[in-house]
């Protein structure tokens, strides 16, 4: 059952070939067998997926209508509320904090009648680029457990890649879908800002989030993608249908783009710390769409350089802000004995968050703090805008961008966590997509020397998901890097 | 030596939503604590703000009220600080784009002038909880009004006395209430007013000006009087025993209200300050305001209580007094209007309702049109005076009669025999009746001289009472003087 795609698995669901009981329950049976040496999951809700796959089994024999998702097992990023066991965002400060309703993510699957079988691990409040983060667990990539998943979502990236399950959600801020995919080797989808409702997923910075797949396939991702996308009148930047409609993701998938023009930026090349593996690899992908008689074109993308500072200026400052709640007062950690008030934050808030997040907080709160606001927060946004712009320009010439998803294959755990500034390069090809809002997908496009998987990722303007899916997809059909999985 | 108070007031005005600023939740401060509350207000992980419209147009409304321009674009920035009744820690409000920006409000003076203060800006934002401190040895939050719409008014400091404040404040309840957008009920704290004030003294050729000090969270307006004139009297005594007692030598200050001292005592410095650390919102969108929207806003507002007032003293002839008090709420400006629509002389309207009408409303505690007399009514009763059909003290009689019972004016005046007598071979024979068992009365006024008008009062009063109140005085007088002069 493991080697099915999450499409044919759900179509066997749907037509009564598998029941969804019997792979939630292979789901749980891999998770026993594998999650003790990758660390993905961090907690499983076996009784309650149980029970739901029971319900749809029983609406399919029934012959009644059931959700585009169909019982199909998936898991989902500790980051987005669910009224079943806890959401801790892998943090001490949440560690036993049971959200008291469902974010609209995991509302539309719950109505796509999927199975959610548990929560995966992550780097705390979704900051960082290796899960080493992770205030609760660690995560060993499935491809060299002395190796990193990537981050933020490296335990949903890992239990996809590690077959425990068919598809997760994770949450992208700067990179942390794609990155992951990218070191795990499976496919992670950034749809456009405001595709999907960010109502119910803990905020790490607001302006950037976004919910999207994990998955084996490129069609898989659609598959997820329909099921999740859409208006939600809770979430005040999620887009109208009227302004986007949720397309048919599938519909057209096969079919591949007539005179694809893709924009190659020079200083995507340019980047120091470009591992000549993943060079090679990509310039590979970039050939293989030339032979199927796509163009590439050069694009200046003149302000992609200032992304990462950028990023970390943003991200930081909309971060402080957001955590300002977890305070010890209304939920969450409270420090035994406080002394005073001051106290229950100050301790709270010392015992509850990890290193990397004080840091950023400080960063952010620094960044808006009087004095400081114009020559930092402002110009930030300032920048932004022209990362923005350069996209936009691109997007005049070219149907989609391609580039590297990492400069790198998966590290080793530990090499980076004593350089901070080393680990925030881990995101530099995939912060600009975020900054500018635009969708980005990464899918395998090889292995590195050491049998590592590399990353393509494809950038395209606002809400064609449609197309970016097209043209990923057109790689895939014709490559078997996606169907290349870590030895068990 | 010369002394000027200058004051300019902040007014943080609750808006008369059903539901809270920025989710679903009742406004309902009253309620068991924390009963009102949901994961938005609660500043539960991955919630988000929505927008309340409804709070924008009356915010929109009161800013048009105080002759502001609505600006076209504003966002909405987060306000950091830490306290234990603000979930998020941080307040969601308007900081450098505010929703309206550059009014006035013309406030009455004593002496029948009015004086213009400017307005500097009205922002939106949301109100915070509450804390408890109950004698438990620990402190409890409830956040039933956390996320409650407040509409931030800032004055210009045109204010130049304490009288002027309180009228400032008084003016600005009647207006919000007039308009609907607040129902501005001070015991329920739905008005909070912090003044800033300041002294400019000047002694020969030098013009000292006191630290500006901030008096916080003052929520009567007796409150906003008292402080004003204590820091009034406290700026000029502490600057004659210290003139370094000046801004350029000394910081803000923020100071609260002591109601029972009746004193203001300090609060904090500058150095302790908070850096709240300002910036828009991602959570949230810009609201970009739409012409035909804010036109269809601005022809729905309908005549304001000083317009009306002003077109009560051209249109109907009343006095200053008179229009002040029937613009004093909306419910007595329309149902006395409406009366005056339907036909009936304006004098006499005002004085059923402001004699009978304001002080029954008054004892039972609602608004005028909610006292069981329709402006119609009191348009018919008008009429049934002016017309001489009854006379005023029935006009009382029926007024009330017509709180409990069915019926216009004149049915019930009939029923309860009300109708004044004005037919002379009627009251003629009362009248011969009543010369002839008062002879005196009727000598001492043939006499003339200090008695005379006297014993005429009398007589009439006689005859008055002899026909139960419903004869017509003046033709009793007429008739009375033809036969006594004859």
């Amino acid at each position: 059952m493991d080697q099915l795609t999450a499409r044919e698995l759900r179509d066997k669901i749907a037509q009564g070939e598998i029941k969804s009981q019997d792979a939630t329950q292979a789901a749980f049976d891999a998770i026993e067998k594998t999650n003790g040496n990758i660390g993905a999951f961090l907690q499983t809700h076996k009784e309650h997926a149980l029970k739901k796959a029971a319900q749809i089994d029983e609406k399919i024999s029934n012959g009644d209508a059931v959700g585009s998702l169909a019982g199909l097992p998936i898991a989902i990023k500790d980051n987005m509320c669910m009224d079943v066991g806890k959401t801790t965002c892998a943090s001490k400060y949440l560690e036993n904090f049971h959200a008291p309703y469902n974010g609209g993510a995991v509302e539309k699957l719950n109505q796509a009648d999927a199975v959610i079988i548990g929560k995966c691990n992550m780097d705390e409040y979704a900051m960082g680029s290796s899960t080493e983060n992770s205030g609760l667990q660690k995560t060993a990539n499935p491809w060299d457990t002395a190796r990193v998943p990537g981050g933020s979502s490296g335990g949903s990236a890992a239990a996809v890649a590690a077959k425990m399950c068919w598809a997760t959600l994770g949450s992208d801020t700067g990179g942390s879908i794609r990155q992951p995919a990218s070191f795990c080797g499976v496919v992670g989808l950034k749809p456009t800002y405001g595709r999907v409702s960010r109502y119910g997923l803990v905020a790490y910075g607001s302006s950037l989030d976004q919910i999207g797949p994990i998955t084996k396939t490129v069609g898989d991702a659609g598959l997820m993608l329909g099921a999740i996308a859409g208006y939600d009148n809770r979430d005040s930047t999620s887009v109208p249908e009227t302004d986007a409609p949720v397309l048919d993701y599938l519909k057209d998938l096969d079919k591949p783009i007539e005179n694809l023009k893709i924009g190659v930026a020079k200083e995507f090349f340019e980047v120091d710390g470009l591992d000549p593996d993943v060079a090679k690899s990509v310039k590979e992908a970039l050939n293989l769409y030339e032979s199927m008689g796509a163009k590439l074109v050069d694009v200046e993308l003149p302000h992609i350089k200032y992304s990462v500072a950028t990023y970390y200026l943003v991200a930081t400052a909309e971060a402080s802000s957001n955590l300002a709640r977890y305070d010890g007062v209304h939920y969450g950690h409270r420090t035994a004995d406080p002394k005073d008030y001051i106290d229950v934050y100050s301790s709270s808030r010392e015992e509850g968050f990890g290193e990397e997040v004080k840091r950023r907080i400080m960063l952010g709160t620094y960044a808006l703090s009087s004095g400081y606001y114009d020559a930092y927060y402002l110009k930030a946004l300032k920048v932004r805008n022209l990362i923005r712009q350069d996209f936009n320009h691109a997007f005049e010439k070219v149907d989609c961008l391609m580039s590297p998803t990492a400069p790198e294959v998966a590290f080793k755990m530990g090499d980076k966590t004593d350089n901070p500034l080393k680990m925030y390069l881990s995101d530099i090809y995939t912060i600009a997509v975020n900054l500018a809002g635009m969708p980005g997908i990464s899918i395998p496009c090889g292995l590195n020397s050491n049998n590592l998987p590399i990353g393509l990722q494809i950038i395209s303007p606002n809400f064609t998901e449609d197309k970016l899916l097209r043209i990923a997809n057109m790689f895939e059909s014709k490559t078997d890097h996606h169907t290349r999985f870590p030895a068990r | 030596m010369d002394v000027k108070l200058i004051v300019g007031l902040e007014i943080h005005v609750h808006l008369a939503t059903n539901t809270k600023m920025f989710c679903g939740c009742r406004l309902g401060y009253d309620d068991p604590p924390n009963t009102n509350v949901c994961p938005v207000c609660l500043g539960m992980p991955g919630s988000l703000p929505v927008i309340n419209k409804q709070a924008y147009i009356h915010s929109v409304r009161t800013a048009l009220a105080l002759n502001c321009s609505i600006t076209k674009f504003t966002k909405w920035d987060r306000k950091s600080y830490y306290y234990p009744d603000l979930p998020k820690n941080y307040q969601i409000s308007q900081y450098d784009l505010p929703m309206s920006e550059h009014g006035y409000m013309d406030i009455p003076l004593g002496d029948g002038k009015t004086k213009r203060i400017r307005i500097l800006r009205a922002h939106l934002e949301e109100d915070a909880g509450k804390n408890l401190h109950e004698g438990l040895g620990h402190s409890q939050v409830d956040l039933n009004r956390a996320g409650s719409p407040l509409l931030e008014i800032v004055t210009e400091p045109d204010l130049n006395s304490a009288e002027e404040c309180r009228i400032l404040a008084m003016e600005l309840q009647k207006l919000v209430q007039f308009i609907g957008a607040s129902h501005g009920d001070m015991q329920k704290g739905h008005m909070r007013f912090e003044p800033n004030i300041n002294l400019h003294i000047t002694e020969g050729n030098n013009t000292y000006k006191t630290p500006i000090c901030e008096v916080k969270n003052l929520n009567s307006f007796r409150a906003v009087e008292g402080a004003v004139a204590y820091e009034e009297w406290r700026h000029l005594e502490e600057w004659k025993m210290d003139h370094d007692f000046v801004m350029e030598k000394q910081d803000k200050q923020n100071r609260g209200w002591d109601d029972v001292k009746k004193e203001t005592v300090f609060q904090r410095g500058k150095e302790e300050a908070h850096d709240y650390r300002y910036f828009p919102d991602p959570d949230l969108v810009p609201v970009v305001i739409d012409g035909v929207w804010l036109e269809e806003i601005k022809s729905t507002m309908g005549e304001l209580p000083a317009a009306m007032k002003e077109r009560f003293i051209s249109d109907y002839g009343l006095n200053d007094y008179d229009a002040m008090v029937l613009t004093g709420d909306k419910a007595t400006a329309t149902f006395f209007d409406d009366a005056v629509k339907a036909g009936a002389k304006a004098k006499i309207v005002t004085n059923i309702v402001t004699q009978y009408g304001l002080s029954i409303a008054n004892e039972k505690q609602v608004a005028l049109d909610q006292i069981g007399v329709s402006s119609a009514q009191v348009a018919d009763l008008a009429k049934l005076i002016d017309d001489g059909t009854i006379n005023s003290s029935a006009a009382k009689t029926i007024f009330e009669k017509m709180l409990t019972e069915d019926g216009d004016p004149k049915s019930i005046a009939e029923k309860h025999n009300l109708i004044q007598v004005s037919d002379t071979s009627a009251l003629e024979g009362i009248l011969d009746q009543v010369l002839a068992d008062n002879q005196k009365a009727v000598e001492d006024f043939r006499a003339g001289g200090k008695k005379a008008p006297k014993s005429r009062g009398f007589l009439l009063g006689q005859v008055m009472q002899k026909s139960k109140g419903q004869a017509n005085p003046k033709v009793v007088g007429d008739l009375l003087d033809a036969k006594l002069n004859g």
